[in-house]
């Protein structure tokens, strides 16, 4: 038997654990475009920032393929599938076979054509490890930044770097910053967290056109920027399994068992739908913990499992220079606000259940939360006015806890 | 494998698990000096609701969603079953705390990390100094 992997970050690493996890010698063969082993791709920003390093950013031990008997190939591009054939071209002309395919091939940042931009020359964009290594190169205590997208790339990306030049200026054509997962006032929020901290936005406005050295707004005014970075949005890579007819949608369409409707190819992570169950629509939920589950799924089910990913749902934890932003689920039906000042919670509850919240300053115990969205769980079994100002288990029945805390889970 | 269990009906809330915790993180020997006049960071937290007292630590699930949701690799499962932390690779994003039903992994004190219970696995204890300590046998470690 022979599992062949496209892609190795999360999902590609998650898909290996999952067929150990049942078959200890079939070969797995792991393909690669990136030339490192496997890190964590969130980490870059943290990497700039200086809060890790290099050595600490690999997302397993250095032992990893080794001892789970993985073929890793590293810097070479997987350009077709032969699902007839039950091959994959790659890119240095080799073809390799496979008994079961894992596309686990990511997303790519997205660069919408403008006039002047491909005459900048300091441009990047940030979502590769290989990415963040090119921008810090370019950094300087001289040099004025413009990050467009003030979504989580833009804003993380403007986190690692803010030290390091002279001026960071963010632009987004949306009112508001993390427009995708706050409300209006935890943009508000975090915006003048950031101002204080020196960073300037430009808000519902764009660049209509670059010149030398500068960025032309809509609005009529114009930026000056020594470095560009591109972060309005990512695109999955869905071409290889669209291409040897695979069925897509916006991502690539598995069943939940991860499977495509190619035989014997599987799909997992950031190139994939998913049934969000916070708001019953499919979704791309580009994720880590969901390209994980995703991925760890269709490991199981390569190697003859019967497993399901059957629990999908947005969760983000991002925050800047120490703040905390976390938010789960779906911003739906009746709200509930509480905290004050730069804490703030915000719960939505539609048909009894929590659909999601967003909590800002008040991280302690989240997960709390986020299983009862994932749960579906009645609030009418639980007290909720009690959780509204502190999750804790106290609000759960004594039979629930005792399932908990005095019993294996 | 064993792990710590909670008997609800026996805690009385004395709080003393959660000294014994950050004792033993300490390394030192005489409780007193390791603590006094310092604020702890334990890693099992008495919940205190009217008459109902109960400790709550990780629960080293089988399937750990925390293990599974770690963006830095710094959270993994042991052979031996327990969830461990990896201090130097976690970069502190909180999507454990995130995704942790039980609330029982937290951000540390120094705010770089995020921490949890490793059942005195990562100090000289050799068993839960929690459990061993507890005046009451409201939590106990063992097989179930």
């Amino acid at each position: 038997m022979r599992y062949v992997i496209i892609g190795n970050s999360a999902a590609g690493v998650a898909a290996a654990e999952g067929i150990r996890s049942r078959d200890k010698s079939g070969e797995i063969v792991m393909i690669s475009e990136e030339k490192f082993p496997a890190y964590g791709r969130p980490l870059i920003s943290y990497y700039l920032l200086g809060a890790t390093d290099r050595a600490h950013m690999d997302y397993r031990p250095s032992d990893f393929y080794e001892k789970n008997g993985i073929t890793l190939r590293l810097g070479v591009r997987a350009e077709k599938i032969d699902p007839v054939g039950h091959t994959v071209l790659l890119s240095d002309g080799s073809e390799i076979g496979y008994d079961r395919l894992l596309a686990a091939t990511g997303s790519r940042s997205f660069v919408p054509p403008a006039e002047g931009l491909s005459e900048v020359k300091a441009k990047f964009t940030f979502m590769t490890l290989a990415d963040a290594l090119a921008l810090e190169k370019a950094l300087s205590k001289k040099k004025e930044v413009l990050i467009v997208g003030a979504g989580l790339i833009g804003l993380k990306c403007m986190e690692g770097i803010l030290g390091r030049v002279k001026k960071v200026t963010v632009i987004d054509m949306a009112d508001r910053v993390l427009s995708s997962i706050l409300d209006e006032k935890g943009s508000q929020i975090v915006q003048r967290q950031l101002e204080a901290r020196g960073v300037r936005f430009v808000l519902s406005d764009s660049v209509v056109r670059f010149e030398e050295g500068r960025a032309k707004l809509k609005s009529g005014g114009e930026i000056a920027f020594d470095l560009l970075v591109m972060a309005v949005g990512v695109r999955p890579n869905i071409e290889l399994v669209k291409e040897a007819g695979g069925k897509t949608d916006r991502g690539i369409v598995t069943d939940e068992g991860m499977r495509t409707s190619l035989p014997d190819v599987y799909a997992a992570g950031d190139c994939t739908e998913s049934s969000d169950i916070a708001s019953g629509k499919r979704r791309i939920l580009a994720l880590l913990p969901n390209a994980y589950r995703q991925g760890y799924c269709a490991g199981e089910n390569m190697a003859g499992g019967d497993a399901r990913f059957g629990d999908a749902m947005p969760l983000n934890a991002i925050g800047f220079f120490g703040s905390h932003i976390l938010t789960a689920g779906a911003y739906e039906g009746e709200s509930f606000i509480t905290g004050e000042g730069d804490t703030y919670r915000r719960f939505f509850v539609k048909d009894g259940v929590l659909k999601g919240f967003i909590l800002i300053g008040a991280p302690e115990r989240a997960g709390i939360y986020t299983a009862l969205v994932r749960e579906r769980r009645s609030l009418s079994e639980v007290d909720f006015e009690m959780l509204k100002t502190e999750p804790r288990l106290s609000a759960f029945s004594a039979e629930e806890r005792k399932k908990a805390l005095a019993a294996e889970v | 494998m064993k792990r710590i269990y909670v008997n609800e009906k026996w805690c009385l809330g004395c709080h003393l698990c959660e000294y014994e915790c950050a004792f033993a993180a300490t390394g030192l020997s005489d409780m007193a000096k390791a603590l006094k006049g310092k604020r702890i960071a334990p890693k099992i937290r008495v919940e205190d609701c009217g008459d109902i007292h109960f400790a709550v630590n990780c629960r080293h699930c089988k399937d750990a969603l925390c293990v599974k949701s770690c963006i830095s690799g710094a959270l993994s499962k042991g052979e031996d079953g327990v969830v461990r932390i990896d201090r130097d690779k976690c970069v502190g994003c909180l999507t454990c705390v995130l995704v942790c039903p039980y609330g029982a992994i937290m951000p540390a004190p120094d705010g770089h990390a995020a921490q949890k219970c490793q059942l005195c696995t990562d100090n000289t204890c050799g068993v839960p100094n929690c459990v061993a300590h507890c005046p009451n046998n409201a939590i106990v470690f063992e097989e179930r």
